[in-house]
């Protein structure tokens, strides 16, 4: 299995890992996965005024494609509404990374990851 | 020198396969080519014959002397894994009359535990025993799950994954009280740890050629003479290796694993004592990291083997960020289902421990530069790997894991 340069990038050179506060109320936190399945992605997004995401951090425990996967998630929702987040598609993390058939589920976990955080934020706003 | 310098990881994968010796190759090219002994061992009617068939009875007698057994009793197969079928299959198809219950381990290599499932669907019955957390079979639990049509016993005797030593000289006494055939798969164990077919109540016993830096693709299957034991040909056609298994006999490998086991049993005994140092050395070198874990029993063990979980880091990720070392995970990613290993389940580890294994294996030629290299980087990966994890963060800030909800997709 060798592991394709895009993903391997991931791990020699992390970007956005850590946390925020999780309950700070422009926080959104999105926890997905289960140990028992070998993948737990956590995404946070740090929501401005205007609905657009100012930043956003991620951790992974789980194999090289799914750390890349959620790396290149936080990459692309800098800057985007929560609307445009919520519409990044797995095939397209899955294209970026050029990840295998048997790890494309490690690009929708992401995609799930950030679905659940973008609700979580909202799920915030309302209460 | 380090291999890490020739561009190719450092080999610690030698439960997986090990690399031939030189010593091996020079004797099997004997066996190949126009001007080397090319003849097929069974044409009885001229010099080729006789003496490619010389070659195969020395190997015989090289491969019987490892494990104290009588040449007559060892029938050459293509690998541990059809001895495993043969054994198996043949004998249960041979006593079938007598029961049609088998007891054998939830542990035991594919080549067995699907040999099972096959005779299952032929309407066998088969008792999957759980082993002990440290891997070990507990010959009460064992002796409790034997029955009036008990026919066949198969527990292998050194674990792929973990490197446990059964005690089958223990569970061959119960079976041979019972005239239940006992089959023990030796694959990891031969040339590794003393084998004596005179002391041991074994029926039958699989032997690899290519973990014991012979060739892949031979190996052998131990059938005992006293008391006889009978099994039904799984191949068909010329009647070879006394009616048991047909084909002509592969006369370089054969000779190979011949060389290979004389090899074992003159060097075993040093290699062991250097390969337990080399492997202390290892764990002296990472035991002091936070929350790892050996899996299986540390002292019933071969000493080439450790098999450690880092928890809260996925195993196939750390192999990703170990890419200079060839080694294998027990975690899902590597395997072509997504489920974690089934040994380490097995002994009751969790899913995330079972996720988080590494098994190095080191042999003949690894070095202690080999270890010290493995050691910085271990630790390096590890680290790094938990400063990308949420589990480590939340085992960090006490959160207990286990009662947590996940979001499982």
């Amino acid at each position: 299995m060798a592991y394709s340069e895009k993903v391997l990038d991931h791990y020699e050179n992390p970007r956005n890992v850590g946390s925020f506060g999780k309950n700070e109320a422009n926080i959104g936190t999105g926890m997905v996965g289960a140990p028992a399945c070998g993948d737990v992605m956590r995404l946070q997004i740090k929501v401005n005024d205007d609905g657009i995401i100012e930043d956003a951090l991620f951790k992974t425990y789980g194999c090289g494609s799914a750390i890349a996967s959620s790396s290149l998630l936080t990459e692309w929702v800098k800057g985007k509404s929560l609307e445009q987040a919520r519409s990044i598609k797995n095939t397209d993390i899955a294209a970026e990374l050029a990840l295998p058939p048997v790890k494309i589920h490690c690009s929708v976990l992401a995609e799930d990851a950030i679905n659940a955080a973008v609700e979580d934020y909202m799920k915030k706003r309302a209460s | 020198m380090s291999q890490a310098t020739i561009n190719k990881p450092i080999y610690l994968d030698y439960s997986a396969t090990t690399p031939v010796d030189d010593r091996v190759v020079t004797v099997m090219l004997k066996y190949l080519g126009r001007d080397a002994r090319f003849g097929n061992p069974a044409s009885r009617s001229h010099v080729y014959g006789w003496e490619a068939e010389a070659g195969v009875e020395q190997a015989r007698s090289d491969v019987a002397s490892l494990v104290g057994a009588n040449p007559k009793e060892i029938i050459f197969t293509s690998g541990a894994t059809e001895s495993d079928n043969l054994a198996i299959k043949g004998a249960a198809h041979f006593y079938s009359k007598k029961g049609k219950h088998i007891v054998t381990c939830k542990t035991e290599h594919k080549a067995v535990l699907d040999s099972c499932r096959q005779l299952e669907r032929e309407g066998y019955e088969v008792t999957y025993l759980d082993p002990e957390a440290n891997g070990l079979i507990d010959p009460g639990k064992f002796e409790a799950a034997l029955r009036d049509d008990t026919i066949l016993v198969s527990i292998m005797h050194v674990n792929n994954e973990i490197g446990v030593i059964q005690d089958i000289a223990a569970i061959g006494e119960i079976c041979r009280d019972r005239n239940i055939i006992f089959h023990v798969d030796a694959a990891q164990s031969a040339g590794k740890i003393d084998i004596d077919l005179e002391q041991l109540k074994v029926d039958l016993m699989s032997f690899s050629a290519h973990k014991i830096y012979g060739p892949k693709g031979v190996g052998a299957l131990y059938v005992r003479r006293k008391p006889r034991v009978r099994l039904e040909a799984q191949m068909h056609g010329g009647g070879h290796e006394r009616g048991m298994r047909s084909g002509t006999l592969a006369t370089h490998q054969i000779a190979g694993m011949g060389e290979a086991f004389r090899i074992a049993k003159e060097e075993m005994a040093v290699e062991n004592e250097r390969l337990l140092t080399l492997r202390s050395r290892l764990w002296d070198g990472l035991k002091d990291i936070e929350e790892v874990y050996i899996n299986g029993d540390i002292d019933q063990r071969i000493a080439g083997n450790i098999n450690i979980s880092f928890n809260y880091v996925e195993g196939e990720s750390l192999l990703m960020a170990l890419k200079d070392l060839a080694i294998s995970s027990g975690s899902a990613c590597t395997s072509a289902s997504l489920e974690p290993s089934y040994v380490l389940r097995a002994l009751g580890r969790n899913d995330e421990l079972a996720h988080s294994s590494i098994r190095f294996t080191i042999g003949r030629y690894t070095t202690e530069q080999d270890i010290d290299y493995t050691i910085t980087h271990v630790r390096e990966a590890v680290e790094k790997l938990r400063e990308l994890s949420p589990l480590w963060d939340m085992y960090k800030d006490g959160i207990d894991l286990d009662s947590i909800e996940w979001a499982a997709h």
